[in-house]
């Protein structure tokens, strides 16, 4: 079970206050955990990343482990703490404003 | 009983002002989507209760809404808008090709006969429709295809398709608006298009009869009358009367001729409303005075509306889509300024007072007349 921490706006959409559990087939990736996210979800297609490239959106970032592995392989395989539910997976908007 | 429900798009969320017919006394609803640019709101002219909304911001991207009992709850429905094909380039702003790219939806017109049928204008600038009620979005590519596509080149705003009308006599026949591109007609449902820009004078353009290029920033008509339109561009209010064909300057004695809005009395074609704006450089009135000017001859000849509207220290904007017209028999105007107040007119303009005060900038407004 990985757990899933989303941003407000994106909370809002999927109608939750607080983390998302969600059950990934294969191996956990930053690419697979989205794919569950966004087939329990379908509003949040093309919220985090693009529909057809699956390129992340420029102000989204993904946070694991105090790290911000929003540049890695989204292919990679995710630290073990994500994979048993030890710690979150982290859809973040980039600060932004002023 | 008659009555009005005014759609307001802001920067920070929607929200819905009720009111019956005497549109003293209103109800104000919301924020809907808070947090989100709310691009535009429009109703079903054929079903007042299945309303579209454009949601969007830089960091999530777009959704599109839609209601089903006159905004009190809602549903997201497709958001996938897909140019046709291999997209292309246009023109960036230094005159570079540029990739076409989906940035959000400006404009929401849902069908006069289908409540199922809308068209979407969007930035990069292209039409995209949907006859499902939103399920799924398809592009009209004719027009982004049409010769001139990769020469068009973003305005400051963006290279947005931000008006959108078609006849009420020919559903064959669609205007569109395009800044920086101009106005393009289609007459065959969208098939072929081409550019209607005879007349437009703009500066900054060598040639002073390029076919495209001209910002414009808004179009209008009449229903009764559907070959005249209006325009105000970013300088100059222009009317045609050929759909097109060629446009004439209705200026006349404006204070200044740079604005967003425009827009037709709704049982007097020849009486049409701008709020001028200081000009291009300083996006506020003249003078710290908020007027909404009117002619009632069709142009050239026009009148200050000041009544109840702030006549010293005003320094707000009106944008392209935040006018709209009742068709109550007294017909009634409503405005949205970008210091989110929403002035409502029970008379023609005559007189004003707001709605609200403090709202977040307002994007768009759009009024329904409900039976």
């Amino acid at each position: 079970m990985i757990r899933v921490v989303l941003p407000a706006h994106l909370k809002t959409l999927v109608k939750t206050h607080g983390e998302i559990e969600l059950d990934v087939v294969g191996v956990v990736t930053q690419r697979s955990v989205v794919d569950a996210l966004e087939t329990r979800y379908p509003v949040l297609l093309g919220t985090i990343r693009d529909p057809t490239t699956k390129k992340r959106r420029a102000f989204v970032r993904f946070y694991v482990c105090e790290e911000d592995i929003s540049h890695d392989d989204p292919e990679a395989r995710l630290p073990e703490a994500v994979v048993d539910g030890a710690e979150p997976f982290f859809v973040i908007g980039a600060m932004a404003g002023g | 009983m008659t009555g009005v429900r005014v759609l307001v798009g802001t920067r920070k969320g929607a929200f819905i002002l009720r009111s019956d017919g005497k549109r003293k006394n209103w109800d104000v609803s919301g924020p809907f989507f808070g947090g989100w640019e709310m691009y535009h709101l429009k109703g079903s002219p054929v079903d007042p209760n299945r309303i579209y909304a454009s949601q969007n911001t830089s960091w999530f991207g777009q959704l599109i809404q839609r209601s089903n009992d006159g905004g009190v709850t809602w549903e997201p429905v497709s958001n996938q808008f897909n140019y046709d094909g291999v997209p292309g380039t246009h023109q960036w702003y230094d005159g570079t090709p540029h990739p076409w790219e989906f940035a959000r939806v400006w404009h929401l017109e849902p069908s006069l006969t289908d409540p199922d049928h809308v068209l979407a204008g969007v930035e990069d600038a292209a039409l995209f429709q949907s006859t499902d009620g939103g399920e799924s979005w398809s592009e009209v590519s004719g027009l982004r295809e049409q010769k001139s596509g990769s020469s068009w080149m973003p305005g400051a705003g963006g290279m947005c398709l931000h008006s959108i009308i078609v006849s009420p006599k020919d559903p064959e026949r669609i205007f569109v608006a395009i800044s920086a591109a101009g106005v393009f007609r289609t007459d065959d449902g969208g098939k072929s298009w081409r550019p209607i820009n005879k007349g437009l004078r703009s500066e900054g353009l060598p040639d002073e009869d390029a076919e495209v290029g001209h910002c414009v920033h808004r179009i209008t008509m009449h229903s009764s009358k559907p070959d005249t339109l209006f325009m105000q561009k970013h300088w100059d209010v222009m009317r045609t009367d050929n759909a097109g064909d060629s446009w004439v300057e209705i200026s006349g004695n404006l204070p200044t001729d740079f604005g967003f809005v425009i827009d037709v009395h709704a049982h007097e074609p020849e009486t049409i409303y701008v709020v001028p704006i200081k000009s291009d450089s300083e996006h506020y009135p003249l003078d710290g005075q908020l007027r909404v000017y009117r002619s009632r001859s069709g142009g050239n000849e026009w009148e200050p509306l000041t009544k109840g509207l702030p006549q010293s220290n005003c320094y707000v904007d009106v944008l392209r889509d935040a006018m709209s017209v009742d068709s109550l028999d007294k017909c009634g105007l409503y405005f949205g300024t970008t210091g989110g107040a929403v002035w409502a007119s029970a008379d023609e303009g005559d007189s004003w007072e707001p709605i609200v005060r403090d709202l977040p900038a307002v994007l768009s407004v759009e009024v329904q007349t409900l039976a």
